[in-house]
């Protein structure tokens, strides 16, 4: 234990010794020197090797030589990537160009003066402007202002489930709430539980609420909520929302174990991919979790559809939650704007669009729907991509579209309600404190 | 001692050598300590101090930090989850250190045999130590898996299941380094206290309450203090293991403090909290050593 205390004492020293670096040195001139060389920090996933062609591409071009600048991309592991990024731009070794989630991911950076405003840029630039599906690229931004520009693939959460288990059991994908709790009934008749849920990582969790939310008090509930009205919390859906939870909980719809149940570690895409439970709320990166774990699963038995309607309530059922995309957004402090503004410009081509589609994702460029039969599966992309360009509104995942300070409580009063340590009206009462 | 002792050198009423110049030269020159010295000034203290002065701001990581008074110490004062953070990270203290305890003894007293199969079967215990703690607590987060693991039960979302699956995974981490502890005490003990309990009758069990436990008191203060001071700072396997769930369950006091300063970017109040932290470990620590003794540590071997 002596040395491990060491270490953390260590750890905790450096960490405060380069934020005080960054402290004393604020104001000094930002960027990567004078050398014209720009970083970009990506979130460093299997996905990023998209973006390192994209800067290869990028440098070798043109368009870089006009600009007189270069990008160096930096891969950061991703659990860290939030909290590197933070520490990074309090400090002299800011990016100039910045993978991030729009929203409040970006909030606080907007707030600090370090962003760069896009919104002319775009106006202005008719590659970016019509390059895009307009609600994606309005996703990124702030208070109707653009501050960044998608790069990455489209990430609605879907219903995924298991077409075997529908099959054996003669069940058809529920289009509404009761159609949805008469599946759950046959289905616990049968033994398999309804939904897989990893509850161990709380913010599968919060996708139910997402999705009810919207399906009962519609998307403008939590648009009042985005915008820091903390009252907008005591609006009746959420307290509806937060019953139809604890109703599903107790009607044994997740199972029993589902707290402990991880969907980081595999624990509950497998619990899913081998039939013990039947459907599953997640994000549309499932597809490709499932491919690289369960391929056979993924290519034959993996059905999707949207969230049900819940009956009388003022929500679409063509309504997506989830993250739009991710983007790039430019540091105020950076070198060289024009390399930079010229560099996003290289997410909007024909290039880049093919390459994220053949690993894929499903981009959020308008070119993007008539190259969709090249992707490995072309079925479950037309789905995803009609699926949001059809949405009347595309909620931003809570916990990305609000400040981090709030975001972190809100997640521990979700779990608290999922575990049941918090009752649906102490739950709500919670949520209004937050500030 | 020995020196002057030899060369007949001055002496106390009680005929013990004193000290004297040449004593004291004897002894290494303080500039050696300076690189000691400088590392903890640089990586220890002064981390410290500015951790200090940050509680008295609010700053989110970005910009300058503003002045704030003493808002974030009234606000951690005022918290419920300080409360029960330190609830928490006092049970998890005292039963982490009465679980750590009770096994190392035993097995490190064990150990301290020179029969083979023990030195053989140590060294595998010694394993788990030379892990990280990150890969045990994956390891373990995949092992109690309701689905896939060894325990078909909702171990993490309950209180009391997730409280000793920490206690567990600590212990299985941890207990090898004491046992290493124990073992070298016991191996201390002279053997010949064993034989002259033997020839007054002493069974084992005899042998073991009266000459070994009793032998073994410095060992178990150095190791209890290990584990104390230790448990204050557990903080990866919370993370990995529970995240403080269920709901903020086991949201120890180190779990607080990265919470607000790496998710909610609330450098000021992470601070304050850290600085708390800083406070009760040293108070506590100055108390265990008062407490036990540990200062004015007497040999066990007084009047052989």
């Amino acid at each position: 234990m002596e040395s491990y205390s060491r270490r953390w004492f260590l750890g905790a020293g450096t960490a405060a010794l380069a934020s005080v670096g960054g402290l004393t040195a604020c104001g000094s001139s930002g960027g990567s020197g004078g050398d014209g060389t720009l970083t970009a920090f990506v979130y460093g996933d299997d996905a990023a090797k998209i973006q390192v062609k994209s800067v290869n591409r990028f440098n070798a071009s043109a368009a870089a030589k006009k600009a007189k600048g270069s990008i160096k991309l930096q891969k950061v592991p991703a659990t860290d990537y939030p909290a590197k990024l933070r520490t990074a731009m309090g400090s002299p070794n800011a990016p100039d160009v910045f993978f991030n989630w729009g929203g409040g991911s970006i909030k606080a950076y907007r707030e600090a003066g370090q962003l760069i405003d896009l919104t002319d840029v775009i106006a202005s630039d008719p590659v970016l402007k019509s390059g895009f599906l307009p609600s994606v690229l309005a996703s990124g931004g702030l208070d109707g202002k653009n501050y960044g520009v998608p790069m990455r693939g489209m990430q609605p959460v879907i219903l995924f489930y298991n077409k075997t288990v529908f099959e054996e059991h003669k069940l058809q994908p529920p289009t509404t709430w009761d159609q949805l709790l008469d599946i759950n009934k046959k289905l616990k008749k049968a033994n398999i539980t309804p939904f897989a849920l990893g509850g161990a990582d709380i913010w599968p969790e919060l996708m139910w609420l997402e999705y009810l939310v919207d399906r009962i008090g519609g998307p403008q509930v939590f648009e009042k909520i985005k915008n820091g009205d903390a009252s907008a919390w005591g609006d009746p859906a959420v307290l509806k929302a937060a019953q139809t939870v604890k109703e599903l909980i107790d009607d044994g719809a997740f199972g029993k174990g589902y707290s402990s149940v991880g969907y980081g570690n595999g624990g509950a895409p497998a619990v899913f991919a081998k039939g013990k439970a039947a459907m599953h709320l997640m994000g549309s990166w499932e597809y490709s979790t499932q491919l690289g774990k369960f391929p056979d699963f993924a290519k034959k038995n993996l059905g999707w559809c949207a969230f049900p309607k819940i009956e009388g309530g003022a929500g679409d059922i063509r309504n997506v939650v989830g993250n739009p995309t991710n983007y790039w957004s430019v540091n105020a402090r950076t070198s060289n704007k024009d390399a930079a503004i010229a560099f996003l410009r290289d997410s909007a081509s024909l290039a880049y669009t093919k390459e994220l589609i053949a690993n894929g994702d499903v981009p959020a460029t308008s070119n993007a729907a008539d190259l969709l039969d090249a992707s490995p599966n072309p079925e479950f992309a037309k789905f995803q991509y009609q699926m949001v360009q059809q949405a009347p509104a595309f909620t931003l995942s809570w916990d990305q579209a609000v400040d981090p300070n709030v975001a972190t409580p809100m997640l521990t009063e979700v779990n608290k309600l999922f575990v049941g340590k918090s009752s649906p009206t102490q739950f709500v009462s919670a949520l209004k404190e937050l500030k | 001692m020995s020196l002057t002792q030899l060369k007949g050198g001055p002496r106390d009423d009680a005929g013990r050598p004193r000290p004297t110049r040449r004593n004291r030269a004897g002894r290494p020159s303080a500039a050696l300590a300076v690189p000691g010295v400088l590392f903890f000034a640089f990586f220890a203290l002064a981390p410290m101090v500015l951790a200090f002065y940050l509680s008295f701001t609010k700053w989110n990581g970005l910009g300058d930090p503003e002045p704030a008074g003493l808002a974030n110490w009234r606000k951690l004062l005022g918290d419920d989850r300080l409360t029960q953070s330190l609830t928490v990270t006092v049970s998890l203290t005292v039963v982490s250190w009465a679980f750590q305890t009770v096994i190392s003894l035993l097995l490190g007293v064990w150990a301290a045999g020179r029969q083979r199969n023990r030195a053989v079967l140590s060294a595998i215990f010694f394993v788990p130590f030379l892990l990280s703690s990150t890969a045990i607590s994956l390891l373990f987060y995949a092992l109690l898996d309701p689905n896939f693991g060894i325990i078909h039960k909702d171990t993490l979302g309950t209180t009391s299941g997730a409280f000793l699956a920490i206690v567990f995974v600590g212990g299985w981490q941890f207990i090898p380094f004491h046992t290493l502890i124990y073992q070298g005490g016991a191996r201390q003990i002279p053997e010949v206290l064993y034989q002259a309990a033997a020839i007054d009758g002493a069974g084992r069990l005899r042998q073991f309450f009266s000459i070994t436990l009793p032998q073994l008191r410095n060992t178990a203060t150095t190791s209890s203090v290990l584990m104390i001071v230790g448990s204050l700072t557990y903080f990866e396997t919370v993370l990995i293991l529970t995240q403080g769930g269920p709901g903020t369950d086991t949201a120890i006091l180190p779990y607080l403090m990265y919470q607000a300063g790496f998710k909610s970017y609330d450098f000021g109040y992470a601070s304050a909290v850290a600085s708390f932290l800083v406070l009760a470990a040293t108070a506590l620590s100055l108390l265990m050593v008062k407490l036990s003794g540990f200062g004015a540590m007497r040999s066990t071997r007084e009047g052989m």
